[in-house]
């Protein structure tokens, strides 16, 4: 087993009503991991500890074996971010822009950067705050994947992109990775993750669920669909998550193939999609109540 | 090599790799010493999980379809073809048996287990 480029271990954070509570996850070299969650989870605040701008009150974080919460100055030039809303100086064109980023970078690649420039439709003449939210995220790209850096941390990349943009763009990140270099970003978009992030990280609650690959997620996550006198006898406690109506009850199931087995003929058993899991994960809490 | 996924198969997405490069390897589509795109690449082309991909990979080594051979890439192995489909069909033979033990274990009769056999394959032309 390789050591994991980045690995957090039991992080908590309490902020005023938040709190991150024992957040651990491993993102081996190589892969792409997608952080998901309702808003408000707890993705941005894992984020930010890992860019050294939150403070953990307890926990570990380590990046290529080192103590990054220590050592973070000396190792954080191997990370590059790109910000949900990115924004550059009013007024700054965007060769300006990046003259001034790349003299804080010295593995600079200014031929990479000016091929990404052409694939993303931008010029160096454009001017920073006149460009729309998805021109700058595309902008702020250039400059994280022209400064070779082993980690890429991207926060809700897709929001305010297109579909068809959005594909483009995953594709170009997943064009990155190589065996050392990791991608960790955020979304609430489901089907940006579903198929190409090489692991998931759910977090609900500011509690990390589960961190697991595309294949173990199809193969043991369920959605069983019944009737409401099935749920009765049957009793809630088999399931993660529960939404019913008038004609019938939506459970979600951590256990696939037992679910089928439990159930069949008397309930539909189908794979649940990411976007099931977090649908039906989160309201849970207020079925309850 | 030809690879079509489907979202709605009931087969995971390693699984319908395996299947489609294992039969055209079996079927000759596939030939002896030819090279398999690298598990990262045909995870980009795909759009799909390296680790989806890698896991598709590591089964068809198991079965001895393909070779990896370090720094080089990956090829289709010298298949004893003959020896592999024997294999197959041994794989094969044991599952029905397996279906047979379970159909007897519930008391499902002969002519039973003809019927929902008869079905199967009608389902499998659809």
């Amino acid at each position: 087993m390789t050591e994991p480029l980045l690995h957090l271990l039991g992080v908590s954070k309490r902020f005023g009503h938040f709190a991150l509570r024992d957040a651990g996850f491993a993102l081996p070299p190589g892969l792409m991991l997608g952080l998901i969650g309702p808003n408000g989870a707890g993705k941005t605040t894992l984020i930010k500890a890992i860019l050294g701008l939150v403070r953990p009150d307890s926990g570990s974080i380590r990046f290529q074996g080192r103590d990054l919460l220590r050592e973070g100055p000396a190792l954080r030039h191997r990370i590059a971010h790109v910000p949900d809303e990115p924004r550059f100086t009013p007024g700054a064109s965007l060769r300006t822009l990046k003259e001034v980023h790349a003299t804080f970078h010295p593995a600079w690649d200014e031929a990479r950067w000016r091929e990404l420039m052409g694939e993303f439709g931008l010029e160096p003449r454009m001017v920073a705050d006149r460009l729309s939210l998805g021109q700058r995220t595309r902008f702020a790209l250039t400059l994280a994947l022209s400064r070779a850096a082993d980690l890429l941390v991207l926060d809700e990349p897709t929001t305010g992109l297109d579909p068809v943009f959005r594909r483009e763009l995953l594709a170009r990140l997943a064009d990155t990775l190589d065996e050392r270099r990791s991608i960790l970003f955020s979304t609430h978009i489901t089907s940006d993750l579903e198929l190409r992030a090489d692991l998931i990280t759910l977090v609900r609650d500011g509690e990390v669920v589960f961190t697991t690959s595309q294949d173990d997620l199809r193969e043991t996550w369920g959605v069983v669909k019944g009737g409401l006198e099935l749920l009765e006898e049957q009793g809630q406690a088999l399931f993660q998550g529960l939404r019913r109506n008038a004609h019938g009850f939506e459970g979600l199931t951590r256990d696939l193939e037992g679910a089928r087995r439990r159930f069949q003929g008397r309930a539909l058993v189908e794979r649940a999609s990411l976007e099931d899991i977090l649908v039906l994960m989160g309201r849970r809490k207020s079925d309850a109540a | 090599m030809k690879i079509l996924l489907s979202n709605a198969s009931p087969h995971p997405i390693y699984d319908q790799i395996l299947r489609q490069v294992r039969a055209q390897i079996l079927s000759g589509d596939l030939t002896e010493g030819e090279a398999l795109p690298s598990i990262r690449k045909l995870a980009q082309t795909l759009q799909i999980s390296v680790i989806t991909t890698k896991r598709a990979y590591d089964e068809l080594e198991r079965e001895g379809l393909i070779d990896t051979v370090g720094g080089k890439g990956t090829f289709v192995a010298s298949p004893n073809a003959e020896f592999l489909r024997e294999k197959r069909v041994r794989d094969v033979e044991e599952k029905l048996a397996g279906a047979l033990d379970a159909a007897r274990a519930s008391g499902i009769g002969t002519e039973e287990l003809q019927r929902m056999f008869t079905l199967l394959l009608e389902q499998d032309h659809d």
